[in-house]
């Protein structure tokens, strides 16, 4: 699963890729536990680990319930740690709407699971210093997290 | 409020973690759905839930919860206890309702998430 560290690390800093597989709800949360012990391992501050995990967390559930496949790109440099979610799938219509607390088209076994209360989107930009989504109907969203390493989010 | 005293308070059976529970918990958070202890989690807090699958655990490790305490006599399965005790998370059930559960604890002076500044 793992990409390994790529050439450029010196100068890009680290940055690894993770695949996740679209339903595989079994394995689903394992990508952002190895992500929270690479962050833990970089001697990142705890509550900044924390923030990214639960960011993590939210994003590849979200891959895992709505798309068929994805890619969780994890950089980090001193300055930032950066998540880029790619998925193929089914993409969201209405971002705005999705965006809200409590908006949900989780199935029956996603809630059983736990998960598709509608909080993903909005825990993923509040734990965030950044958060970009984009998304086409039919083909798939991307989610661009940022979370700074050099000042602390006001929560 | 020491693990071993909600593990009194609750006739909670401990499922593994046997040297945590000298821990000490401020806090807790009831919840079937992780998506709510997602966002409403604290760390250090204790996850009450009757959610046994494999994500409760995962869950609590995401949020660093300090222990989980599964509800209605219901036990979490293997895969979870395995991982629960790579991540030194104390894992209890009791019979209790989740309802008594909570009860029990906050009228024993353990606060909600809600009440704590972290």
């Amino acid at each position: 699963m793992k990409s390994g560290f790529q050439n450029d690390e010196k100068e890009r800093g680290l940055v690894q890729k993770f695949s996740i597989v679209g339903g595989d709800f079994h394995h689903a949360g394992y990508v952002s536990t190895q992500i929270k012990e690479i962050l833990k391992e970089l001697g990142i501050d705890s509550a900044i680990v924390r923030r990214a995990a639960i960011a993590a967390y939210e994003a590849e559930m979200n891959v895992v319930m709505y798309a068929h496949r994805g890619i969780f790109t994890l950089e980090v440099t001193p300055e930032q740690i950066r998540f880029l979610v790619e998925d193929e799938g089914q993409g969201i219509p209405d971002i705005e709407l999705a965006m809200q607390e409590g908006y949900s088209t989780a199935t029956p076994e996603m809630r059983e699971m736990g998960f598709g209360a509608g909080m993903g989107l909005p825990n993923i930009k509040k734990n965030a210093d950044r958060f970009e989504i984009t998304s086409e109907v039919g083909k798939g969203t991307c989610l661009n997290i940022t979370i700074f390493l050099n000042q602390r989010k006001s929560q | 409020m020491k693990l071993k005293e909600i593990k009194e308070l609750l006739q909670a059976e401990l499922i593994c973690g046997e040297n945590h529970l000298e821990t000490e918990i401020e806090t807790a958070c009831a919840s079937d759905l992780m998506s709510d202890v997602l966002a409403l989690g604290k760390p250090g807090m204790l996850l009450i839930t009757g959610l046994t699958n494999v994500h409760s655990v995962r869950t609590a490790d995401i949020i660093e919860a300090k222990a989980i305490v599964y509800v209605r006599g219901k036990r979490p399965d293997q895969e979870g206890i395995t991982l629960a005790t790579k991540k030194g998370i104390p894992l209890l059930t009791t019979n209790h309702l989740m309802y008594e559960a909570c009860g029990i604890l906050y009228c024993s002076g353990l606060k909600s998430v809600k009440d704590t500044g972290k």
